[in-house]
């Protein structure tokens, strides 16, 4: 098994990093690779699109030609995570913000996001949340973070604060609007690789 | 889910808020219409500024921060985080730029320092601080001051690498020699270096710096910027670099894409291809000890 982390810009390492332990944890043999040109995603079996600047990935993507490779992928049902900017990219459906940068996104998931839903960094947080299926809450941690306004019917929430969906997964998609690998929980990572199939390869 | 709950300006938040910069390229703007030329090349962030460091050096005199006009002219231009300059030791300008809604604060020696003796208590804003340094003892001083994000000081506004270069190798040899130290030597090394243990402990294990680390100071072309990549930084701020050069669009995206693809040499070679002329630039050898804008700070 292999499992891309898209590396073009962000939290690349703690990703990589949270993935290798989760592997480690559930006994998988699998190698973490970081993806930051054409060609390697079409290899991988399960893909990572890790948090930073959402509308500097997305336009970076683009210009390296892994955008369309993403697309098929996971079109073809390759699973992949997407937190914060990555749950920014995989929407289809954007905000003001995305219109104004004249940002495009991934368009995969059935869901419209709001960019910096929380405003700026005085605004960022960490707080508990709950996550459907978890017996205790996670430690989510949100850095200018987006939220989910609107999702289809296809899509299932898995966690709310306040009311904002904040994390949800539809068929071979899972995205976060805060950042699991900046932790040491690594719950997520696990779930995620429980939807990659991977619990059958044990 | 009681509000009272959620913690705002945690270490994590603000380390992480760093670490979401990983990889890109911070560049210096003055208004609005920069900004935007710096958001579609493709930069993670914007330091808002009245007059780039090329222009402050030109002017004299004491430099502060910007006027917040400008600053917030700049915040609503654009998506991507804004960051701005406080002079080092002025904690109210900080406190300021906190309260306009920046999302990082620089405390720099491109200013006129307003406090000969001490930096900023960074640990009491909510809001996280990059701090430049020359040295692995600088650079630890700053983040026991509760800096987020460390960046060599190099000579701004020069536009001349030299100096990045030099205070990158400075760190970065630093931190090779504490592998292989034993605790009482690291002890020793601690004192000299005039560093708390503690971190000195933390990056001999790390074997990097505990917090996100950038060059600045200098860099004006995808080479400069691709070099410093190569010895091992985590991105670039590019100050006078795009907006004195002959054309800040082309050099603004060339420099992005010059960090993305540091180690394809063919490829900042087309990257680096009729950029025009990039900005003059002063030697570093031509300038009096007292120009140095890096001697400030401690």
């Amino acid at each position: 098994m292999r499992i891309g982390v898209i590396a073009i810009q962000g939290n690349v390492e703690e990703h990589v990093c949270a993935m290798e332990k989760a592997l480690e944890q559930a006994g998988i043999e699998a190698e973490v690779v970081k993806i930051k040109h054409s060609r390697l995603v079409p290899t991988c079996d399960a893909l990572i699109l890790p948090g930073g600047e959402s509308t500097t990935l997305g336009r970076l993507m683009e210009r390296e030609g892994i955008a369309s490779e993403i697309k098929d992928a996971v079109r073809s049902g390759v699973p992949i995570m997407g937190t914060c900017a990555g749950l920014v990219l995989l929407a289809k459906h954007g905000d003001e913000q995305v219109r104004k940068t004249g940002q495009s996104l991934l368009g995969l998931m059935d869901i419209r996001v709001k960019r910096n839903a929380f405003g700026t960094q005085k605004e960022s947080f960490e707080c508990a949340v709950d996550f459907k299926g978890f017996a205790e809450p996670f430690n989510a941690v949100y850095i200018r973070g987006p939220c989910i306004e609107e999702c289809g019917r296809d899509v299932e929430v898995l966690s709310k604060h306040n009311g904002l969906i904040v994390a949800a997964r539809q068929d071979n998609m899972l995205v976060l609007a805060y950042h699991p690998e900046l932790t040491d929980d690594l719950r997520i990572h696990r779930y995620f690789l429980k939807m990659a199939g991977a619990s059958l390869l044990i | 889910m009681k509000l009272e709950n959620l913690r705002h300006g945690t270490e994590l938040l603000k380390r992480g808020f760093a670490k979401m910069q990983k990889g890109g390229v911070i560049m210096d703007v003055t208004t609005p219409e920069e900004a935007h030329i710096a958001e579609n090349a493709g930069a993670v962030a914007v330091m808002a500024l009245h007059m780039v460091p090329a222009d402050i050096r030109k002017a004299g005199g004491v430099a502060r921060m910007a006027d917040p006009a400008v600053i917030l002219a700049i915040i609503d231009s654009v998506t991507i985080p804004v960051m701005a300059k406080a002079r080092i030791g002025h904690f109210v300008e900080a406190d300021i730029l906190q309260a306009l809604g920046v999302d990082m604060v620089d405390e720099s020696e491109v200013l006129t320092p307003a406090d000969e003796k001490y930096h900023i208590d960074k640990t009491k804003f909510t809001i996280p601080f990059v701090c430049g340094a020359r040295d692995l003892g600088e650079a630890l001083r700053r983040i026991n001051e509760g800096a987020a994000m460390i960046r060599t000081k190099g000579e701004a506004g020069t536009g001349d690498v030299k100096e990045a270069v030099r205070h990158m190798r400075h760190i970065m040899g630093a931190i090779r020699e504490l592998k292989g130290k034993d605790s009482d030597e690291l002890v020793a090394f601690a004192r000299q270096i005039e560093a708390p243990i503690e971190l000195v402990r933390e990056t001999a294990k790390l074997q990097r710096l505990p917090v996100v680390n950038f060059a600045a100071g200098g860099i004006a072309t995808p080479a400069d910027a691709a070099l410093m990549m190569r010895m091992g930084v985590d991105g670039v701020f590019v100050g006078s670099g795009i907006f004195k050069s002959d054309n800040p669009e082309k050099m603004a995206s060339a420099i992005v894409e010059a960090v993305n693809n540091y180690e394809d040499a063919a490829k900042l070679a087309e990257i680096s291809k009729g950029l025009g002329e990039p900005m003059k630039g002063i030697s570093i050898s031509t300038l009096g000890e007292n120009e140095l804008l890096q001697k400030r700070g401690w």
